[in-house]
């Protein structure tokens, strides 16, 4: 990774760059996360400069890593793109009521307009559901400069905190002057950093220790409001007293360009909403309005307060990621349609991408293909047309089931699920064990297209490749070990590409029994292929000298033993 | 500086995944950062990847707010791609500047994928940014093996 760095110590990063360094001059002890457009060179930054990142098998997994390490007084992040905090909602919503002791830092970045997404949906609902503090920065500045604000915050109310990117924060590049890094993680407290403190009754959520830390959860917002009122991350920029905008994020320097005469009242913290500021900020103009991409929360919010505030047009402008030429538009109160946008060319498989081979085999048998996310999800398009249905992450299994359970028998019978292998250990484990737990009277077909990376974010690591978010050797999964193990008996592992006339034969036997199989298609991406068939003779080489795989030999011998 | 009356200076850069589209705009992006200009510089990775569509906006000057460029504001457009100049043409502004691969001489380049680098030494022309800021970025941004090949397709494009 080369940075532009200029004479005064600038350095021109992306946002996602400058989470990594803000982190890594904060002294955070541990990153995790999973890949997810536009988040993932977060980690990736972060273990380039030094820190320790680790990709975890989803997001629910990585932010119960990052808990952990937060009770044991340490600062953490955990990064994620909007949809793998659907993942890891079931502990952020219950992290918050039991807090952390250390600094906890949630990097959730937002896709608006769905540059690389199966939605775009609001993180900032999140924060409002599960009662956490959000912070959103507008450009790298902010980022590097909020990310440290952010721990303040945790630490001091013990709290997670998100901390909300948007693709164009993510990954637009601008200059950023980088502080003198922070002391160790509470240090002016006198605790010692990273000890286990015992404290039941805080970190046990049954009922009885829950209630109680609701009250605490709820306090610990009242005194961050009033906080955030107060000295908040968040500035009034006077002007015309015509036009006032209340903005967040990346919304703030369109709105600067489209309204350079407009006052606005810029937020940094915006859960919880400073409400009296907004209150003041909207009575000081005589036309105050919100600009926000996607949903309309922080209008729906001041209107509730009973402040009143001017929306956008939510029939044209929900949709899509806001600019200065839309929001001149909704300054303007200018009706639709807009402008059609550009005839852009939609993505691709790459040439001689193994997928091709599996979709055309696929497409040859006239399956019915439940389908999932990564590259492979690019055969859903014309000219191989050959998925008809992705939803979720992991969600091929299940759906493929579910088709099966209820169709009549002759359709049932050409049903498969597929999915890719980092999406089948993000997702998918569960949905493999449903299939032998409740399997379909014509059995099912699983596909897993095994192609040795996570390709479709830009080949990272997983715990089917057998490597670390660094490219350290580790304990590699064995996909066909895990099926048998769920209670598979067929269980056929197939090159796609060089023997594509056998994985049809195969696949069209398994269809026509009315039994259970899982095919693990192997061939690797071939963008990643010359450093996994690198790796995989260092691998050999090393076996040879030593007789060890990392990571598996010891613990067998141990089982064994005892 | 080139000739323009307008505070911050606007290039797109577009072609298509796999083109080189926002490495020419990562060196040209770092050529105007140390110059001194505020800049910012806007993409989208991802699906885009994949041989789709991929634009990078690079926005200079004293001051810039939006790292993305208003429909029609761009001063100059560099597209690395024939197929694609139709569909960004209208980015341009009247009087903006259009660069395409027709404007290179593609016999003279030493590999076919340095068109991205001929291009940023045509674009070269239109500013006063001295030679060695150009190559120090291009070098700072390809692997040395390629420094060689780089400084002539730079020359083919800057030299015309």
């Amino acid at each position: 990774m080369h940075v532009s760095q200029d004479p005064s110590g600038r350095l021109l990063l992306s946002g996602n760059e400058a989470v990594a360094l803000a982190a890594l001059h904060c002294g955070v002890a541990l990153g995790t996360g999973y890949p997810g457009t536009p988040s993932t060179e977060i980690l990736e930054s972060f273990g380039a400069l030094g820190g320790r990142a680790q990709w975890a098998p989803n997001e629910k997994v990585a932010a119960e890593v990052a808990l952990g390490a937060a009770f044991a007084r340490a600062r953490v992040i955990c990064t994620m793109k909007h949809v793998g905090l659907n993942v890891a909602a079931d502990v952020l919503f219950t992290m918050t009521y039991s807090g952390v002791d250390g600094g906890y830092v949630l990097v959730v970045a937002d896709d608006p307009g769905m540059a690389s997404s199966q939605n775009e949906q609001d993180s900032r609902r999140y924060a409002e559901a599960a009662a956490a503090p959000l912070f959103e920065p507008s450009d790298s500045q902010e980022a590097y400069d909020l990310l440290r604000t952010a721990f303040a915050v945790s630490e001091r109310w013990r709290l997670p905190v998100l901390f909300r990117l948007t693709t164009r924060v993510s990954h637009s590049k601008s200059p950023v002057q980088p502080r003198v890094p922070l002391g160790t993680p509470l240090a002016d407290t006198g605790a010692p950093p990273r000890a286990f403190v015992r404290d039941i009754a805080g970190r046990v959520m049954v009922p009885g220790h829950a209630r109680p830390a609701h009250r605490r959860l709820r306090a610990k917002l009242a005194e961050l409001q009033a906080w955030n009122e107060a000295q908040g991350p968040n500035r009034i920029e006077r002007r015309g007293r015509a036009l006032g905008i209340i903005t967040s994020g990346i919304s703030y320097h369109h709105v600067r360009e489209a309204a350079p005469d407009a006052s606005v009242l810029k937020l940094g913290l915006s859960h919880p909403l400073p409400l009296k500021t907004i209150r003041d900020f909207a009575a000081s103009v005589k036309r105050c309005v919100v600009i926000e991409e996607n949903d309309p929360w922080l209008a729906t919010a001041c209107c509730a307060a009973g402040v009143a505030v001017e929306a956008k047009d939510d029939a044209i402008f929900r949709f899509g990621e806001l600019n200065v030429d839309r929001v001149r538009r909704i300054l303007a109160r200018e009706p639709g349609p807009e402008p059609a946008p550009l005839r852009s060319k939609p993505p691709e498989l790459c040439a001689g991408c193994p997928h091709r081979s599996s979709f055309e085999v696929l497409k040859e048998l006239d399956c019915i293909v439940a389908g999932d996310i990564g590259c492979y999800t690019l055969a859903a398009l014309p000219p191989i047309a050959a998925m008809d249905m992705m939803i979720d992450m992991g969600a091929a299994v299940g759906m493929g089931l579910g088709l099966r359970h209820v169709l009549p028998r002759a359709q049932a019978k050409r049903v498969v699920s597929v999915i890719g292998d980092s999406t089948f250990i993000h997702g998918g484990l569960p949905g493999l064990v449903e299939m032998a737990y409740n399997p379909p009277a014509t059995g099912h077909v699983l596909v897993i297209l095994d192609n040795g990376t996570t390709a479709m974010t830009g080949q990272q690591e997983h715990p089917g490749t057998g490597r670390q978010l660094d490219g350290t050797a580790t304990y590699k999964v064995s996909y066909e070990d895990l099926a048998r193990a769920a209670g598979v008996r067929h269980v056929f592992t197939v090159n796609p590409v060089r023997d594509k006339a056998k994985f049809k034969a195969l696949l069209a036997e398994a269809l026509r029994k009315d039994e259970l199989s899982v095919f693990i298609a192997r061939s690797p991406c071939i963008l990643a292929a010359g450093r996994i068939l690198a790796w995989e003779k260092e691998l050999k080489a090393r076996e040879a000298a030593d007789g060890e795989i990392p990571g598996a030999g010891p613990e067998c011998a141990g089982l064994s033993e005892s | 500086m080139a000739a323009n009356p307008q505070p911050t200076i606007n290039v797109r850069f577009a072609g298509l995944g796999g083109t080189g589209v926002i490495k020419a705009a990562d060196v040209f992006a770092e050529v105007v950062f140390l110059r001194g200009h505020m800049v910012k510089q806007a993409e989208v990775h991802g699906m885009s990847q994949r041989g789709g569509s991929v634009q990078s906006d690079v926005r200079f000057g004293a001051a810039v707010h939006s790292p993305m460029i208003p429909d029609g504001a761009c001063d100059f457009l560099v597209v690395l791609e024939p197929s694609q100049v139709e569909v960004v043409r209208d980015g341009l502004r009247a009087g903006g500047v259009l660069l395409t691969p027709a404007d290179i001489a593609a016999a003279k380049l030493p590999a076919a994928k340095a068109l991205n680098v001929a291009l940023l030494g045509r674009l070269s022309r239109h500013f006063d940014f001295p030679e060695h800021a150009w190559r120090e970025s291009l070098h700072a941004h390809f692997a040395e093996k390629l420094h060689v090949a780089n400084d002539k397709a730079f020359d083919v494009g800057r030299t015309l």
